[in-house]
């Protein structure tokens, strides 16, 4: 082996002096973050995507400014907002509810799914909504002609195609979460970036610790685009109009 | 004058550093869009399996690491600190400006591919017929029709940067965010400062919206009152 692997090695490996284990679960983090994020966009992106298709105003108008204020702002500020903001609200109800004492804050890792979430929801309600109108008028007409109900027109005829149709569309949705998500360092939160900047700091090597870091990424943001493209494929098998 | 104007007062000096590395950026990662575009449609051997590894790794890594990767990163060798670059990469600006040039080039050389695709076989064979080759071809034809197709996702780029250089405040520059950051910090005042940025970054971004709307609109005269393309979720990072 060359000099340089085996001094890597040392370094990023599992023995003694590596930091293997350190970078893996922080990549762990940085999915299981990202993951959580996703999960909480997906629901908020589908309120709002409901809001802004439904006949109701004020629904509609509260959904599109949700969208556009969150794609118009920074997402560090959101993460800021939900931080900050967060122990502000945890602090006033825990003294003025339970009269306690002190500051609270909230844990890093909810604080940043919760921006994470929020900043995704606004792209995803597009996706569900790009997603709604390629779904046929003619197939609600029928659930409804047939005596389906709203909910199970929802779930029978709605839904098994929206989500089809907005899989593309939330693959890329998530590859923002991954990539997101690393802005939640500045909160403390140990997740990739924030280990391989521990690492370089206190090893004095931030080239090798951010490469590795990059590298770890990269191999997240891969694997996940072969899995959603392995997911489009089956779900538009049935379509006949697989890529 | 209440906090939200002191607060507005106190962030107001962030606007140009945040419009600069933007302006900065976006100019120069342009430039590099369509070098890397070209250099990928040329299918030379070496070099557009190069462009397109860049670009592979440009897009699928967060833009936070590289910034690091630039500030923290270059500067442990002593060959750096050695060159004559270094008086610029000892700055956390132009780390920021080299992070995000970098990183847009790699987004926008899509784009610009994409728009270059796009342009009709036609048209080009037309051309060509009409005796035009190599770079009158280029600047004439596929150019324009490419840049008027390529602007919609153009537009959604570049307010995809001005989000990004708050990136910036990561490596110690205060720009709006850093400045938010700032003043959160010591006045706990959360959500009127939240707002206060909030209300500069859509201002500056609703201005670019209507500049490129507007520039769509004058590109293409056959198409005027055209629906407006949605953001084009690929390009996000």
């Amino acid at each position: 082996m060359p000099e340089w692997l085996v001094s890597y090695w040392a370094l990023m490996g599992f023995g003694p002096t590596g930091w293997g284990v350190q970078m893996l679960r922080a990549a762990a983090m940085t999915v299981a973050v990202s993951a959580s994020g996703f999960a909480l966009g997906a629901v908020l992106g589908g309120l709002a995507a409901w809001g802004r298709l439904s006949a109701s105003r004020v629904g509609a108008a509260v959904a599109a400014t949700y969208t556009t204020v969150i794609r118009g702002i920074p997402e560090l500020l959101v993460i800021y907002l939900v931080f900050f903001g967060g122990a502000a609200v945890l602090g006033w109800i825990w003294r003025s509810v339970w009269a306690g004492e002190g500051f609270v804050s909230l844990p890093a890792f909810i604080a940043g799914f919760i921006a994470v979430g929020i900043c995704n929801g606004a792209y995803q309600a597009e996706v569900f909504r790009g997603a709604f109108r390629t779904i046929a008028r003619g197939e609600i007409e029928a659930g409804r002609a047939a005596g389906m109900g709203q909910l199970l027109l929802a779930r029978r005829v709605i839904l098994p195609q929206l989500l089809r149709f907005a899989l593309p569309g939330l693959g890329n949705c998530w590859q923002l979460c991954l990539k997101e998500s690393a802005l939640i360092s500045v909160t403390g939160l140990v997740e990739l970036l924030r280990q391989s900047f521990i690492g370089g700091r206190s090893t004095r090597n931030f080239f090798a610790f951010l490469l590795t870091g990059a590298a770890l990424y990269l191999v997240i943001t891969t694997v996940s685009s072969a899995l959603f493209a392995l997911a489009e494929r089956r779900a538009l098998r049935s379509l006949g109009r697989a890529p | 004058m209440g906090f939200l104007g002191e607060t507005f007062l106190a962030i107001l000096p962030g606007v140009p550093t945040t419009l600069v590395l933007m302006a900065l950026s976006v100019a120069a990662g342009f430039v590099l869009a369509v070098l890397f575009a070209l250099a990928r449609l040329s299918g030379l051997p070496v070099i557009a399996p190069a462009v397109r590894l860049y670009v592979f790794v440009f897009r699928g890594t967060p833009l936070a690491i590289q910034m690091f990767l630039i500030y923290f990163g270059l500067a442990q060798f002593p060959e750096v600190r050695a060159s004559a670059l270094w008086p610029y990469l000892r700055e956390p600006f132009w780390c920021a400006v080299l992070a995000l040039t970098l990183n847009t080039a790699a987004y926008g050389s899509e784009i610009v591919r994409g728009g270059i695709l796009s342009v009709p076989r036609g048209e080009v064979e037309a051309a060509r017929a009409a005796g035009m080759s190599g770079g009158l071809l280029l600047r004439r034809i596929v150019g324009p029709i490419a840049l008027r197709n390529a602007l919609p996702a153009y537009g959604n780029e570049l307010i995809l940067m001005v989000k990004a250089t708050s990136l910036a405040s990561m490596v110690t520059l205060l720009e709006v965010t850093g400045l938010a950051a700032r003043i959160i910090s010591t006045t706990y005042r959360v959500f009127e400062t939240f707002a206060v940025a909030a209300v500069i970054y859509l201002a500056i971004n609703g201005a670019l919206a209507w500049l490129v709307a507007r520039a769509e609109r004058r590109l293409s005269p056959e198409r005027s009152g055209a629906a407006r393309t949605g953001p084009d979720l690929g390009l996000a990072r």
